[in-house]
């Protein structure tokens, strides 16, 4: 799978760390609509790590779509939550 | 896709597929759309150029302020030396609050000078993946029937698209915080030019940093320690007789 982090670049996440991934952006999420900022800031942290540090980075050069595209580092709960209620990052 | 529906990841993706969509198909852009392409480097040139902008301009007022500092502290040193403890006070509170606005500038200027890295690695990642694009796209048409080249040149052209909507979201962010310190940097300058935060309210009624200083200072016990620790020194000093003339005192001299 190909998970971008936007304002980053592209990573290629493996099968065994794609569920991982995805089992922490569940938790993240929960933690975002209950409003718990501690949480989300340390899972959203692990999410870029694991990303980060245990995914190859694709080449510059790589033409590929990716399959995920995560939000920016440095996103806040504010903005995340704000992605989920539809408002979004990039104003209509 | 395994895993990650409806989630935040989603959502950010389709927001940058509304932005493709929004633009003429990326395929045919970047086939014949070399003008974009350049007009986006540009954009981004732009974009590092505004983000160094602002740096300097807080550095110059950090400048600035660290003048104020000494001159603080000078006054509140003569002001102690002529027994005006309450002009001493007061040039000490106002450095305080000179000194929390200098470290608020410092935490900007790190932030952009980490916009300005971020902004110039993904001008380099746009860079190479259009040139990428370019060689692979002749590769293609020398290769395969028309078709099959149409099919694969646009998915070779949404892995740059998707690229350049993503640099798109990354300096309208870029953007949004400089602009949110070029207000604040703005609202500080107006201060030193109405004169040495001699009205520290002018700052205005959101709770900001200062606000946050000034209440903080209330419990005075940063000035006390100071103004005790300078006491000390000027006692020790046993310079009494020669006392410098208190510049600009009876203008400070306030309560």
């Amino acid at each position: 799978m190909i998970v971008r982090i936007s304002g980053e670049g592209q990573y290629e996440v493996p099968d065994d760390q794609a569920e991982r991934l995805n089992e922490l952006d569940n938790e993240a999420v929960a933690a975002a609509q209950s409003g718990d900022e501690a949480k989300f800031n340390e899972l959203w942290g692990q999410i870029l790590a694991l990303v980060t540090k245990e995914c190859r980075p694709l080449a510059d050069d790589e033409l590929v779509e990716s399959d995920v595209i995560l939000p920016p580092r440095d996103v806040t709960l504010a903005e995340a939550t704000s992605e989920f209620t539809g408002e979004g990052l990039i104003p209509d | 896709m395994p895993g990650l529906g409806g989630r935040m990841s989603t959502v950010v993706k389709a927001k940058i597929s509304k932005l493709l969509d929004r633009a003429e198909d990326p395929g045919e852009t970047l086939d014949y759309g070399y003008n974009k392409q350049l007009e986006l480097l540009q954009n981004v040139k732009k974009g590092i150029a505004d983000v160094v902008t602002s740096k300097k301009r807080i550095q110059m007022q950090q400048g600035q302020l660290e003048q104020q500092v000494v001159k603080l502290d000078t006054q509140a040193r003569q002001a102690l030396a002529q027994n005006r403890e309450d002009l001493a006070r007061a040039a000490l509170e106002r450095k305080a609050v000179v000194q929390g606005e200098l470290q608020s500038l410092d935490s900007q200027v790190a932030e952009l000078e980490k916009q300005q890295e971020s902004l110039t690695d993904n001008e380099q990642k746009m860079r190479a993946k259009i040139e990428a694009f370019r060689t692979k796209k002749e590769v293609i048409k020398a290769q395969y029937s028309a078709a099959e080249a149409q099919v694969k040149i646009s998915e070779a052209a949404s892995g740059v698209g998707e690229q350049m909507a993503d640099l798109g979201l990354a300096m309208q962010r870029a953007e949004d915080k400089t602009e949110q310190m070029r207000a604040r940097a703005s609202a500080v300058e107006e201060l030193e030019k109405a004169g040495t935060f001699d009205d520290i309210t002018q700052l205005g009624p959101p709770q900001d940093d200062i606000d946050r200083q000034l209440a903080e200072l209330s419990t005075g016990s940063q000035v006390d320690d100071e103004l005790a620790k300078m006491k000390a020194e000027l006692g020790q000093g046993g310079g009494g007789g020669d006392a410098p003339a208190l510049e600009e005192g009876s203008k400070e001299q306030q309560a």
